[in-house]
């Protein structure tokens, strides 16, 4: 907003909502006829956002997409259904996939967060990112970066022996046999309505056979 | 979302002694914070439980104790768990999706509300569970995943869990601590079928806390199988589950079955009359297919899930068959 002069009334729509989840809507434009709420009580968060330390104060009840979309501008992360059903929110806590519309920014004070903007160094890609575009990972685009983050996260996993639903045998641990039907389980939490299935399932398995090689 | 007050107690006491009679607890808040959104939970006081030392899996009197903020997936995955109780990693990763798995706690899961889709969804006027005395709108609405067992005129939801399946068939046991001190529920008695009150789904009082599940030692344990039955193939709720643990004696006659089923009911059902029916067999198609049906004598289907009657009969004749080709 600092290049609009101090009479400049005109605010998006990103603005105006970024400004309602800091302080509180009723504070900034009162809405006509409605009985406003008390402004609510601020927590002192400190986060880790791609690398960056954020030092907020916040509304408990933001989400932690919200807080990364509306207050933080990192657009990256995509809200689908905000509610865990559809994994365009995903990103990674502490290293973990979670959906970030069911989870209150508060609660992770302290942690470190990645987005989709924070998976490149530079101008490298991430070789999953690069994969997506190498295998045609996608259409309209909208669901990839949870999609992205998701198995940038699923390959840890993998190495780390975890199975799934699908792995034959669950009570013999061993290595995980990498199979497209370990990626499409493991990548379910991932909607895509494009339907770009198979063309994930194979960029996410050259990424994984090249890191093995 | 209704305005709430936020803690982030560092201690069990500190927990405890937050808790008001509008606060909630939360822990991985897959649940509570959608039905926050949705306006059907409305907590004024929100006590994060995360920091509390409750997120070890130790082995306990030969069987295992989980903490109640260990992480669905971190329980799935862990090597004695896998190793001793199966069927437990099955039904965990047969739910949700990993990033869902990943935030989700065990005592949690537990206390997951139903994905019945007139409780969720306050434009719906009629709802028991949501408000005591409006009325139940499945029963006339569209019903295809509601119970067929158990169930009441007050409600005829289901309890979402595949996890619970699994820990009622392992005869699990729930530690919590409370105002009034700890106790242990048998997971049998940990929730509740609706009667007339379907607005309280368990049996833990108000400000009591989930502190850890106990599962006790069960040597044939590995004898087991998790049947999930779903309208797609991964990322859905059960319309049937089965877990199922076989007792074999060597002659391959069954000494104990366990079975429990999800999807069916208000609570996890354990299939004690089937159980009482194999319990002597040899087992065969016939003999869990004749079990089965006793199971299911009294089901009651409404307009749109009389299907699930003969799915469970016959799901429940899949699982124990496939048990029983498993080695102990």
């Amino acid at each position: 907003m600092s290049d609009k002069s101090p009479g400049d009334l005109s605010v998006s729509r990103r603005e105006f909502v970024g400004t309602a989840v800091a302080g509180g809507a009723a504070t900034v434009l009162p809405a006509y006829g409605q009985v406003t709420e008390p402004s609510p009580e601020l927590v002192a968060c400190t986060l880790t956002i791609n690398g960056q330390r954020e030092d907020i104060q916040v509304d408990p009840r933001v989400t932690l997409l919200d807080l990364l979309r509306e207050r933080l501008h990192l657009t990256g992360t995509k809200k689908g259904c905000d509610h865990g059903q559809c994994g365009a929110c995903t990103v990674l806590v502490d290293g973990k996939r979670i959906n970030s519309c069911l989870t209150l920014a508060v609660m992770h004070e302290g942690s470190k967060i990645t987005t989709i903007e924070g998976l490149a160094e530079g101008s490298n890609l991430h070789p999953m990112q690069a994969a997506f575009i190498e295998f045609d990972g996608f259409q309209c685009g909208y669901c990839t970066p949870g999609q992205i983050c998701s198995a940038v996260a699923l390959l840890d996993e993998l190495k780390a022996g975890a199975p799934s639903a699908v792995t034959p045998n669950v009570a013999e641990v061993r290595a995980i046999e990498v199979t497209d039907d370990e990626i499409r389980e493991r990548m379910s939490g991932n909607i895509c309505r494009c339907g770009a299935y198979p063309n994930i399932v194979a960029a996410v398995r050259a990424v994984q056979s090249r890191s093995n090689a | 979302m209704r305005q709430f007050t936020y803690t982030c107690p560092k201690t069990i006491e500190e927990a405890l002694k937050a808790h008001t009679s509008e606060a909630a607890f939360i822990g991985g808040g897959t649940n509570l914070v959608d039905l926050m959104k949705m306006g059907v939970e409305r907590p004024a006081r929100l006590i994060n439980i995360n920091r509390l030392p409750l997120t070890s899996i130790e082995e306990h009197e030969g069987g295992v104790r989980v903490g109640a903020l260990v992480s669905n997936s971190d329980a799935a995955a862990h090597a004695f768990i896998r190793e001793r109780y199966p069927v437990l990693s099955e039904a965990i990763l047969a739910g949700a999706s990993q990033q869902l798995r990943n935030m989700a706690t065990m005592g949690g899961n537990l206390l997951q509300r139903t994905r019945c889709y007139y409780f969720y969804d306050p434009s719906y006027k009629e709802c028991n569970k949501r408000t005591p005395g409006t009325g139940c709108a499945a029963k006339q609405g569209f019903n295809r995943i509601h119970a067929i067992l158990g169930a009441s005129e007050a409600c005829i939801a289901v309890h979402p869990s595949d996890m619970c399946v699994a820990l009622s068939a392992l005869d699990a046991v729930v530690q919590v601590t409370g105002p009034k001190g700890d106790r242990s529920i048998p997971f049998r008695e940990f929730h509740r079928l609706p009667g007339s009150m379907p607005q309280i789904d368990t049996n833990l009082r108000p400000g009591e806390l989930i502190t850890y599940i106990d599962i006790p030692p069960i040597t044939y344990a590995r004898r087991s199988t998790y049947l999930k039955v779903r309208d797609r193939n991964s990322y859905a709720f059960a319309l049937v589950s089965v877990a199922a643990i076989l007792d074999l004696d060597s002659g391959g006659t069954l000494r104990q079955a366990r079975i429990a089923l999800g999807g069916v009911a208000h609570k996890p059902w354990r299939a004690t009359k089937a159980e009482g029916l194999l319990a002597g067999k040899k087992v065969n198609e016939r003999i869990v297919r004749e079990a089965a049906e006793a199971e299911l004598a009294n089901a009651k289907a409404y307009r749109h899930n009389s299907f699930k009657v003969e799915l469970a009969q016959r799901s429940i004749v899949r699982a124990v068959i496939a048990a029983g080709e498993k080695n102990a």
